[in-house]
């Protein structure tokens, strides 16, 4: 579809997030030394280069469909070579708090990872990896998914059966759900 | 009662578009001693400058007042105008409504107010000038040239064809600079060294130019048309006077050390001449790597020179000289990009080479006469990278500008690569390609057809896997991270300000700007001028350019100083200060102050009651006075004062601004 | 030798075994002085700064302002690389804004300064004493043993998290391997992500990072890839098997934690150091270091050593585990 770019609506959500990230996009000159230094751009559907040209045009709606920002793994390796400074990690981390807001997804199973691994911490205030796992395979439909290493970690103790929990769990819960409710950090 | 003109300036939109000029005016009509007050677009222009003087004779006016640009950009504009009217030319007040104002900012109203206080300034002193005359004073017809490569060499010529004597400094044992070292030169690709050593030449043989090869300025004082400057020439060990430069020491020294001039490819012995065509071609010993001066041992050179010239015991010599103008044309070095670029394995890599290494390795006369080959392994490379934009554009690193001559380089690396070795490939990962220059578009456009690739993204990382270097980039034309597989890496790194350019800037009392490049007077209309009159500047000292732009600007300072040594006496700004001698109390803290040296005590008769007697009080020399101000400061009892910028005045600007 | 407040991170009590043991033993051996933080809880991880900034920050909080109330002006030190990147994240943040450290108060309902400095193991190991006590108790040199020391991202950047100087070739753990013989090589993936949590929910998209960090180790003559961190060190330990079937590999390369290489040197036996809890077969290039005489034992020890299960027992449980 033809995009016209002076109707797009989604500038003033990018600014807003450029603000909060302490980002000036006018400033990316698009060298492209983010996309290179890319671990996962392999994957990415839109470079990180792209995903700050799109938010200086105000597109959020790409961005925000984007498997990239569900991809991006927080390395930083983009931000430290940059030669303007520009944090892309925390454009990234934003850009999916409000794609998460609007319902989008564009990988499925990183949003089912974090959301099973808050849960275990609100279930136990530590995180429970053999329970992560499994409700993880079962939820992402990929039952097979590193059943291979079970024995063999069950064998050499390196996971063990019983659950490690915090006494005060109710802090912990008490925590996430202010937060919760509170909403993203704006 | 002073009869005072306004003259406010509408400087096309500049100022008019953020102050109400008219209104200012208007207010200048109510102020103290005003006579006149009018606005116009361009008070600078012939017509402008018409209805000035139509308004002195008109009105009778005594002094002026202009509300304009900065006092820096047309105060002499407007003196130069007064000349030929009844008002003496230092019966005049700049009020800068452009820089100081319009410029800074965006709201009219209160712009408008501080434009009319601006003025208000003006007039309160204005009305406390008074005539000055100026003076001649004689001038010194030499000229200096700090730094010996292509900038100073051509200034230097050009300065000495108009029949000026001339000294050119140089810090190294050669004069020839960066130029000499490259090989060939885009876009004509004429061999560098054949057009920049008959120059050297020309330098060294030219009656009115000497050369100081190993020297340094160490102080300068004095002013315009008489500079005094001390240069000290560095311990060469090496009696230049007597030594034919036949050059049997250099064979027989036993200690090699990293050669310079071929960019740390090649070894040099401790006593060396820096590369076969050197100006002058005479040895100068390393210090810190020479047998004998280091541990005392060794001294070949000394038993075989055969005429004695060498000189283990030579000392460091300082000469004094005047001149009448200064061109600094001090160069540029590479960036260290070892220490900015860890992503590109911080020099761990032999293959990673800079441009300038390259032009050495593709030189006929470079430590390989002229093979490309990996310096690691000396295998001819097959696939080359060349990176641009390294240490320039990049604000992360410390370093914003464009280093400009790095596309047309790198465009003739590629070329060169493609020309010497066949089925070779060649990507260059650029931002931007940037060919402003005659003939340079069409020079890119034929690398282009000789095959290089260019792929337009920034390298990320560099890195070795076996005999390989990994170069990873992104082709930002198709979105897609790219890895190349590169035999050979070349960094087209940026020139940044010579190492020691603090030192001669701060000697010469010129400045810098934030890059540490050599700040020109005016980007525009001074760009060969400092802000001290009477020294110049020329080439790479003053931002990155190439040749041709370096020899243009040379050739332009040469002219400037020869504007002005071509005259017998200049004049003198009367602006300078004077001493109440009857209120002096001879404490000689001005003297100790004043940058200049134009303050000495003096003995005056005097009177101590009704008895006669000898004081000591200071005396300024109005030949060295530069108007600068610091005795006024410091004087204790308040006898000095500067003209045309008394304390009395200061303080009527003040109160026009705070009652 | 200075005392800290201990914060082990949920993986040191499953995963990370072998970084348990190893570390306990020198601590034991060292005498090192380590106050588990009461009741901590996760510190959020990736999970929490994905879904919501606030509970990223409080729940990395909640730890910090226990170590505060039961260890004052003691500083923290955690083995794990993203808890280390999390606690210090908080910190900074609410050293940057002091109404998000009040509200961070507020949220915990506990006081939270934000004052005690979060370290990582090898901080910890960079500290001189200790360093002089794990001078004295070497047991064995580790001669010849190149490794590839992997920092991985979170204890690197960002620069002004973390404090590292210089991320894309940090020296510490090079530096504390050096301390028993280890030879570090010069490589070029020493910061580069191993892939994280990726691994499990977008593995297609991450495999590929081991196997580039496994290429240029290789490529470096690396023996061992050395780690600091429970999550790199199980993304290469446990997945390079799959690697070389799914990239037709054939890396050799055993993952060790470093606390491992060290009580190894300080003498200890392979399940006091946990080597049999290893993924990857990691007994032979220890046993080849020993055939080619490269870990020389002191002489004294000689006898001992002999007996020693690094040399024995040991090695089946490894082989078993192939």
């Amino acid at each position: 579809m033809e995009k016209i770019l002076n109707r797009d609506e989604g500038r003033l959500l990018a600014e807003r997030i450029a603000k909060e990230a302490d980002v000036k996009l006018h400033e990316c000159y698009q060298c492209g030394k983010c996309s290179a230094g890319c671990p996962m751009a392999g994957s990415f559907d839109l470079m990180p280069r792209q995903i700050v040209h799109l938010m200086h045009l105000g597109d959020m709606e790409t961005v925000m469909k984007s498997k990239s920002i569900w991809l991006c793994a927080s390395c930083h390796t983009c931000v430290e070579r940059c030669p303007h400074d520009i944090d892309i990690p925390a454009l990234m981390e934003k850009s999916r708090m409000e794609a998460q807001k609007r319902g989008y997804c564009a990988v499925r199973n990183v949003k089912l990872f974090n959301d099973i691994f808050t849960e275990t911490i609100r279930g136990f205030g530590k995180s429970q990896e053999v329970i992560l796992e499994g409700i993880y395979n079962v939820g992402s439909g990929r039952l097979l998914q590193d059943i291979n290493h079970v024995p063999e970690m069950l064998q050499k103790e390196i996971v063990r059966p019983e659950l490690n929990q915090v006494r005060n769990k109710d802090h912990v819960r008490s925590i996430m759900k202010k937060c919760e409710e509170g909403g993203a950090l704006n | 009662m002073a009869r005072i003109g306004v003259f406010i300036c509408h400087c096309g939109t500049n100022i008019a578009s953020v102050v109400d000029v008219a209104k200012v005016a208007e207010a200048a009509k109510q102020m103290s001693g005003v006579a006149y007050a009018t606005d116009y677009k361009y008070m600078c222009s012939e017509p402008g400058q018409a209805m000035i003087k139509a308004a002195i004779e008109e009105h009778h006016l005594d002094r002026i007042v202009i509300g304009s640009c900065s006092p820096r950009m047309h105060e002499l504009t407007f003196r130069k105008m007064l000349k030929s009217t009844s008002v003496n030319p230092y019966m005049l007040e700049i009020a800068n409504l452009r820089e100081q104002c319009a410029w800074v900012h965006t709201d009219r109203e209160k712009a408008t107010q501080k434009a009319i206080n601006l003025v208000q300034m003006s007039v309160a002193k204005v009305a406390g000038n008074k005539p000055l005359h100026t003076s001649m004073i004689p001038i010194t017809k030499r000229a200096l040239v700090i730094g010996g490569g292509i900038a100073g060499i051509q200034a230097a010529l050009d300065i000495a064809d108009c029949g000026f004597e001339v000294t050119i400094v140089e810090k190294e044992p050669s004069i020839g600079g960066h130029m000499v070292m490259l090989d060939k030169t885009f876009p004509t690709m004429d061999c560098s060294a054949c057009i920049s050593t008959p120059k050297m030449v020309d330098a060294s043989a030219h009656p009115n130019i000497t050369l100081k090869t190993y020297c340094e300025v160490e102080s300068v004082s004095g002013y315009i048309g008489n500079f005094e400057v001390t240069i000290k020439e560095k311990t060469k060990y090496v009696n230049h006077d007597l030594c034919t430069g036949c050059g049997l020491c250099q064979t027989k020294c036993p200690t090699k050390v990293t050669s310079e001039f071929n960019q740390g490819m090649s070894k040099r012995p401790a006593i060396y001449i820096p590369f076969a065509q050197a100006v002058p071609s005479k040895p100068v010993i390393d210090p810190n790597a020479c047998l004998k001066l280091t541990k005392d041992k060794c001294g070949i050179c000394e038993k075989i020179c055969p005429i004695g010239a060498i000189n283990y015991k030579d000392e460091v010599k300082y000469t004094t000289e005047q001149f009448g103008a200064i061109v600094v044309a001090t160069g540029y070095e590479l960036a260290d990009w070892k220490t900015m670029y860890p992503e590109y394995g911080s020099g761990r890599y032999p293959d990673v080479i800079t441009g300038l290494q390259f032009e050495r390795l593709v030189n006929a006369s470079g430590p390989t006469e002229g093979h490309i080959i990996r310096p690691s392994d000396g295998k001819e490379p097959k696939d080359v990278v060349i990176v641009k934009c390294v240490g320039s554009r990049d604000p992360k690193k410390g370093k914003t500008y464009c280093s400009r001559a790095c596309c047309m380089y790198s465009a003739k690396h590629a070329h060169q690569i493609l020309d010497k070795i066949p089925n070779s490939r060649v990507y260059i990962f650029y931002m931007d390609v940037r060919t402003p220059g005659k003939g340079y578009e069409e020079f890119y456009d034929n690398t282009r057809k000789d095959g290089a690739q260019y792929i337009r993204g920034r390298v990320s990382k560099i890195y070795q896997e076996g005999e390989k270097l990994i170069v990873k980039g992104e082709d930002s034309l198709i979105g897609r991270p790219v890895t190349v597989e590169a035999d050979l890496v070349i960094l087209a790194t940026a020139m940044e300000a010579a190492p020691n350019v603090e030192e001669v800037v701060k000697k010469l009392g010129i400045s810098m700007d934030k890059d540490r490049w050599v700040q020109e007077a005016h980007p525009k209309l001074g760009p060969v001028e400092t802000q001290t009159s009477g020294i110049f500047l020329c080439g790479t000292c003053q931002g990155p350019k190439d040749i041709p732009d370096t020899v243009a600007q040379a050739s332009a300072a040469a002219a400037k100083v020869a504007g002005i040594l071509c005259h017998d006496e200049m004049e003198t700004s009367p602006m300078i200060s004077f001493v109440d001698q009857t209120k002096c109390s001879g404490c000689g803290f001005c003297v100790t102050t004043c940058p200049y040296k134009a303050i000495s005590l003096v003995e005056v008769p005097g009177r101590d009651g009704n008895r006669k007697v000898t004081k000591t009080v200071a005396q300024v020399n109005e030949g060295l006075c530069q108007g600068c101000g610091c005795c006024n400061a410091a004087c204790r009892t308040g006898c000095i004062d500067l003209k045309g910028f008394t304390n009395d005045q200061i303080l009527k600007e003040v109160d026009a601004l705070c009652l | 030798m200075k005392s800290y407040a201990y914060f082990p991170g949920c993986s040191m009590d499953s995963t990370a075994v072998t970084y348990k043991k190893s570390f306990e033993y020198i601590a034991a051996k060292t005498g090192l002085d380590l106050k588990e933080i009461p009741d901590w809880s996760c510190c959020g991880s990736t999970a929490a700064h994905t879904k919501n900034e606030k509970m990223a920050y409080a729940l990395a909080a909640r730890n910090l302002a226990l170590a505060e109330k039961h260890f004052p002006g003691l500083d923290v030190v955690t083995p794990c690389a993203a808890c280390y990147s999390r606690l210090r994240y908080a910190n900074y943040a609410a050293r940057k804004n002091e109404d998000l450290r009040q509200e961070i108060e507020e949220i915990l309902q506990m006081e939270y300064k934000a004052e005690p400095e979060v370290l990582n193991f090898l901080d910890l190991f960079s500290d001189p004493d200790l360093q002089e006590e794990i001078r004295k108790g070497i047991k064995r040199q580790l001669k010849g043993l190149k490794a590839a020391c992997y920092y991985g991202c979170l204890m690197s950047r960002p620069r002004e998290v973390t404090g590292e100087t210089d991320p894309e070739n940090p020296m510490k753990m090079d530096e504390i391997l050096r301390l028993v013989g280890v030879e570090p090589v010069i490589w070029d993936y020493k910061t580069e992500c191993c892939g994280a949590s990726h691994q499990v929910d977008a593995p297609e998209a991450s495999r590929e990072l081991i196997d580039r960090i496994f290429r240029n180790a290789q490529a470096n003559h690396a023996d061992i890839i050395v780690t600091a961190c429970p999550l790199c060190n199980m993304n290469l330990d446990m997945r390079e098997e799959e690697i070389n079937r799914k990239f037709q590999r054939s890396y050799q390369i055993p993952v060790f934690q470093f606390t491992e290489l060290i009580a190894i040197a300080l003498g200890a036996s392979a399940s006091e150091c946990g080597i049999h809890h290893h993924f990857f077969p990691a007994f032979d290039v220890i046993n080849d270091q020993i055939r080619s005489g490269n870990i020389s034992e002191k002489r004294e020890q000689v006898q001992k050593v002999q007996e020693d299960p690094l040399k024995s027992g040991p090695i089946i449980v490894g082989k078993a585990g192939k």
